[in-house]
């Protein structure tokens, strides 16, 4: 009985985190711009992989393999926002964004008066 | 592998092949190359997935190594591209920067 419940955890999860990158995916196709697909295509790096090591240690029924897909996810919230930040500010400064989906933007006041020290 | 967790198993690897080939299809039509690394990046994630998903189905220690190798080192193109970006894409400002200077100063 408790192998059922276990085993149907751990299928929902993996479906689950399936469905996470399915989503980013398609945010990838369907996005207008670049920095809107940055948004979305980070989602599955956090919360899919938890789903699936969830789903992994519900299936296998052996708690020894957290002790290295812990890192593993330990390292994806380390190292992904890095990486997603350095994209977005090659971005910015590259101007392959499109302003006129911003509904704000912080960044252009300090940029001009930057540019207006410099001199 | 149980028999309950057969078909959601088969589930999770077509959705995740969906994925791969909707980022694929990002990745070829990306208009800047900053699309393309970040549906690489969206690429790299589902083969992270899909390698815990055979971890699920066939426990072993070297599908745990791949993993722990691959989420360390992934990020490490990303940033050398976005550098690459960066330097490249600056050098035709400094004539936008001059002509507002010229501007100010008359």
């Amino acid at each position: 009985m408790s192998d059922l419940v276990l085993d149907i955890v751990a299928g929902v999860s993996l479906v689950l985190g399936a469905v996470f990158s399915l989503a980013a995916a398609v945010a990838l196709l369907r996005f207008p711009d670049a920095l809107s697909r940055l948004h979305a295509g980070t989602k599955p790096q956090v919360l899919g992989l938890a789903l699936i090591i969830a789903g992994i240690v519900a299936a296998t029924r052996d708690l020894t393999y957290l002790l290295m897909l812990i890192p593993v996810l330990g390292f994806q919230l380390v190292t992904q926002p890095v990486a997603s930040h350095m994209v977005g500010r090659a971005m910015y400064r590259t101007k392959n964004h499109r302003p006129d989906l911003l509904v704000v933007d912080e960044l252009a006041d300090d940029v001009a008066r930057a540019s207006r020290d410099e001199q | 592998m149980s028999e309950t967790l057969f078909p959601f198993v088969v589930v999770a690897a077509v959705i995740m092949g969906v994925a791969a080939l909707l980022a694929l299809i990002r990745i070829v039509r990306g208009p800047t190359i900053l699309d393309r690394m970040i549906a690489s990046d969206v690429m790299f994630t589902i083969l992270l997935l899909a390698l815990g998903v055979v971890m699920a189905v066939e426990p072993a220690y070297r599908t745990l190594v791949i993993m722990l190798a691959l989420s360390v080192t992934a990020f490490l193109s990303t940033i050398a591209v976005a550098r690459y970006v960066s330097k490249q894409d600056r050098t035709p400002e400094p004539p936008v920067e001059s002509a507002d200077r010229e501007e100010d100063g008359s």
